[in-house]
């Protein structure tokens, strides 16, 4: 699947088991022998059922969580738990993640500050990814002053401004309104379009996960998640994600990936039920 | 302003009633058989801000009020500092707080004023007596809301800062304490009138200077008007502290969101 020599992030046999929470019964399975890749420069979506272990998967990515086996390698090195987080990727999450207590600039700073950039260097980079991300002029405000597509935007911002190799995105915008989300959608190709990062992106939507990438991997339903189809995005970019859809060989993807994807929705739907 | 006019409206209908109900011989004795019996239990309004401008007029209450809040400050910043640094370091490691745990929980179940004899005689009768009383009221108030802010703190705040590439160090600085700061602001208010308790208790078992001396010495002759004096002196002070410390806290805390907030334009 890497065509160009190593890939950006290849998980390998991982399989994540937790304990069960009242200490009795079997352990959870939530991941099980799941292989995955990311060239470099590709962007890659994971589509699955709802609480297939799509964030579990992603956070065994980010150094976030040890997998109970299996290995993680960034551009060709092994991610050790004992060395901490993936420092050469950038995390996007699902809920707001910017500290309340710090304006929308000192938000956006916060990984320059991390790093121990000059505060002048920082704001002026600051500034100049606020105003990329359409936010010019807001960097004095506080997040719960901003609307929720204001507040993707910075994180954004926040996410892009230490250039990370890898960006690992878990339905960051699943929150948003369907205009705001396709916006964002838009914006966020745009970006990606200017260095081509490596792209993680994990959502529930299947018309964005096609819209937005290369190539899209379905995960079967939990428990025991792991990929069970591959498929490549080869449609035109640069893209319009609301009038792509629109095209015939959208629409064609959309229905050989769903017939792949339709009986693992179904299982998760039952197991719910039963559950 | 009118929340502030009808503020002081409430505090003046409290005096009249309690100058009409204890002025002798002004209204038929209620409950006393005698007149003058409700002004020898409950004191006189007049006479009470009559000795209050005595004290300020005279000089004579400064080092009495000097000490105790010295004793109060004292035993609040270091009640709350200590709180604090310790609040964080169990919340931060979870091996030390499981260790701790019983210990804690024994020291703020007990009834912690029976201390202020021991203090007496490990600390002598002057301040520091009292300070560590206060220390031991006002520690437990902080440590348990910091305790709890800290782990309040969004999974999500510590992994995006994480991924950030914060260090444990900067996770602290720049996570953990704002995140704890609404917490302890919180508890702050409780303090300061607990430190008050310390200073004043203390004062009261034993001591030669403070305004809780003065109250115990005016107990003692029944002289009712002056620890009503007092008690208002004190009341006084802890509501300007307490103000101090709301003070502070919007000053560091204008990020948090208020109801109904609209923007002037």
């Amino acid at each position: 699947m890497s065509q160009n020599g190593v890939p950006a992030l290849a998980l390998a046999d991982i399989t994540c088991r937790f304990a069960a929470r009242d200490g009795r019964g079997g352990a959870y399975t939530a991941v099980a022998n799941a292989t995955l890749e990311v060239g470099k420069g590709e962007f890659v979506s994971v589509v699955g059922p709802t609480g297939c272990g799509k964030s579990t998967l992603l956070n065994v990515a980010a150094g976030l969580l040890e997998p109970s086996s299996g290995t993680v390698s960034v551009f060709g090195e092994p991610l050790q738990a004992a060395d901490g987080v993936n420092r050469r990727a950038g995390y996007m999450f699902q809920a707001d993640a910017l500290m309340p207590w710090r304006t929308g600039i000192d938000n956006v700073i916060a990984g320059l500050e991390f790093r121990g950039v000059p505060r002048a260097e920082a704001i002026a980079q600051g500034e100049e990814w606020l105003r990329r991300v359409g936010l010019a002029g807001f960097g004095d405000r506080y997040p719960h002053q901003m609307s929720g597509g204001m507040r993707k935007r910075l994180a954004l911002a926040q996410t892009l401004i230490v250039s990370p190799d890898i960006l690992l995105m878990d339905e960051p915008f699943s929150a948003l309104d369907v205009q705001t989300r396709q916006l964002m959608e838009n914006e966020l190709l745009a970006l990606w379009a200017e260095d081509r990062k490596s792209v993680l992106f994990i959502t529930h939507d299947l018309e964005e996960a096609i819209a937005l990438s290369d190539r899209v991997v379905v995960l079967s339903a939990g428990p025991g998640t792991r990929p069970i189809g591959d498929f490549k995005v080869d449609l035109p970019r640069p893209r319009d994600v609301s009038e792509i859809r629109m095209t015939p060989a959208f629409a064609t993807l959309h229905r050989e990936i769903w017939a792949a994807m339709k009986e693992e929705v179904l299982k998760a739907y039952e197991a719910q039920k039963v559950a | 302003m009118k929340l502030r006019t009808l503020q002081i409206g409430v505090f003046a209908l409290l005096i009249v009633a309690w100058y009409l109900l204890t002025a002798p011989g002004l209204l038929p004795a209620l409950y006393f058989d005698q007149d003058n019996r409700a002004a020898f239990f409950f004191g006189e309004p007049q006479k009470v801000f009559w000795v209050v401008y005595e004290w300020f007029a005279t000089g004579d209450i400064f080092i009495h009020l000097a000490v105790t809040l010295l004793e109060t400050a004292l035993g609040f910043s270091i009640g709350a500092l200590s709180g604090l640094a310790i609040g964080l370091w169990l919340a931060l490691s979870p091996t030390a707080s499981a260790v701790m745990d019983p210990y804690i929980k024994g020291f703020n179940s007990m009834p912690r004023v029976v201390l202020a004899p021991i203090f007496a005689v490990w600390f002598g009768l002057g301040i520091w007596s009292k300070v560590a009383l206060g220390v031991t009221l006002v520690f437990f108030v902080v440590f348990f809301n910091v305790y709890q802010g800290v782990r309040e703190v969004s999974p999500n705040l510590i992994a995006s800062a994480r991924m950030l590439g914060a260090s444990r160090r900067q996770l602290l600085r720049s996570i953990y304490l704002p995140a704890a700061m609404s917490w302890v602001f919180a508890s702050l208010h409780n303090a300061v009138g607990l430190a008050f308790v310390g200073a004043v208790v203390g004062e009261y078992l034993g001591s030669a200077r403070g305004v809780g001396y003065l109250i115990l010495q005016a107990e003692g002759t029944f002289d009712i008007n002056t620890v009503f004096a007092g008690i208002l002196v004190l009341t006084a002070f802890a509501l300007a502290l307490d103000t101090a410390v709301g003070a502070v806290e919007r000053r560091l805390m204008t990020w948090q969101p208020r109801a109904g907030e609209t923007e002037k334009v």
